[in-house]
């Protein structure tokens, strides 16, 4: 079972594709892309991976922020502290709230994935239903986070 | 490539409108995706106001309509009418669907988009270009491969094996799942997409088929399969109801399975 090869002639497809199939019309220009995110409508599930995708990428700068309290903390008390105070002030409260929601979501989101890998779940609708789930999951457990935070006066505005 | 927006040559523009007749009752506004390679620089948007009276019930009706007594330039692929052939699938109202069971009366905006099937390359109008949609068919090797000499009569199967084709064997290859994948739309020269994963799972789940293993190696790449990422448009969409993103759970599921016998690598 080799690949077969693409269709077409590569050779007259200016493209990126090089699948033969943007070949040049009789008005002397490239076959045109059918639309597609401009005319879909959106559903949950589509949503759903997204966010997740979204999620994972500010997670990913969220690392640096982690990465610049281990190096604050490296260079000593003075360093640390300034660190603290502009991570403790309303913005970095602010940034810390985002990186904690898109924290949530990729977890609930991955349990989620964990679900159909196994192979449950993948009707539209339990798809559907998994998802609202672990969108409402992803904000009860930012909410509960940062609630015991401030009551316990870990965090304080 | 990832491109979120269309390509320059691609934007369509605002096109002709087709006003209804005066005087005439229960109006539907379509907007119909237009291109022709002979004349057209750019696609654009024709507008149609047909009278849901004057034709039938589905939105290919309406589609026969409009060529027939309005516009008789407008392409389109169609043939059974009846959700079998699987050449009228096409966008409409967002969300791609074969046209002949699709009834005017579903759509839920006031003026109904009909568009090609998403991020092909447009041959004219409606019609796309399908050959590596139908490459990618081809290279499943849609066929039994037994090890089994050609019985006297039939390979039997028991009903419950039988019935583990079904919801498989129902695809009609329309390619409204693959075109509805996002994954698929960035990466549809590598990703297998929907639909031919579907049919290399039909095979895969056949008790007549041998080449269970073979299958399975042919798909262990890192863009033929495991581009799903689950978003779930290929089950929305299906018109015969059926679930790729299910079978393609139970192909990865059997990636990993123990009792899969992966062949040496020469």
């Amino acid at each position: 079972m080799s690949t077969s090869p693409l269709p077409g002639d590569a050779s007259n497809d200016p493209t990126d594709d090089q699948s033969g199939r943007f070949v040049r019309q009789p008005n002397g220009r490239v076959r045109p892309l059918s639309p597609h995110l401009q005319v879909w409508r959106f559903h949950l599930t589509m949503l759903g991976s997204i966010l997740n995708r979204i999620a994972a990428g500010a997670l990913s700068v969220g690392a640096l922020f982690v990465v610049g309290w281990l190096a604050a903390a490296a260079f000593g008390r003075g360093a640390y502290e300034t660190y603290a105070s502009i991570m403790g002030s309303p913005v970095g409260l602010l940034i810390w709230f985002g990186l904690s929601l898109a924290g949530a979501y990729h977890l609930t989101a991955g349990v989620r994935h964990m679900i159909w890998d196994a192979g449950s779940g993948l009707t539209p609708k339990s798809a559907t239903s998994l998802t609202i789930v672990s969108m409402v999951a992803a904000v009860v457990i930012v909410v509960a986070f940062w609630a015991i935070l401030f009551m316990t006066g870990k965090v304080v505005l | 490539m990832v491109q979120l927006t269309l390509p320059k040559g691609s934007k369509p523009t605002t096109g002709k409108v087709h006003k209804a007749p005066a005087g005439a009752k229960n109006v539907k506004t379509y907007k119909v995706y237009r291109y022709d390679p002979e004349v057209d620089a750019d696609p654009r948007w024709d507008v149609y106001e047909v009278s849901a009276d004057d034709h039938g019930p589905m939105l290919l009706d309406a589609l026969i309509h409009i060529k027939n007594e309005i516009d008789p330039t407008l392409a389109f692929r169609r043939s059974c009418r009846e959700g079998i052939c699987g050449s009228c699938s096409m966008n409409i109202d967002g969300r791609n669907t074969l046209a002949c069971t699709k009834g005017w009366d579903e759509c839920s905006s006031s003026t109904i988009a009909i568009a090609p099937l998403p991020h092909q390359p447009v041959v004219k109008d409606l019609v796309t270009d399908l050959t590596l949609f139908y490459a990618q068919y081809d290279s499943i090797q849609p066929y039994l491969q037994s090890d089994e000499p050609d019985p006297e009569k039939e390979r039997l199967q028991t009903p419950e094996e039988r019935s583990k084709l079904d919801g498989l064997y129902e695809c009609i290859l329309c390619a409204c799942c693959s075109t509805s994948c996002p994954s698929y739309w960035w990466n549809q020269t590598e990703y297998l997409g929907p639909a031919a994963l579907l049919q290399s799972y039909r095979w895969i789940a056949d008790s007549r088929d041998d080449a269970t293993d073979k299958r399975l190696d042919d798909l262990e790449d890192p863009f033929k399969l495991y581009r799903c990422h689950t978003i779930m448009n290929c089950a929305q969409v299906c018109p015969k109801g059926l679930n790729p993103a299910k079978a393609i759970a139970e192909t990865k599921k059997l990636m990993v399975s123990p009792s899969r016998k992966k062949t040496e690598a020469v």
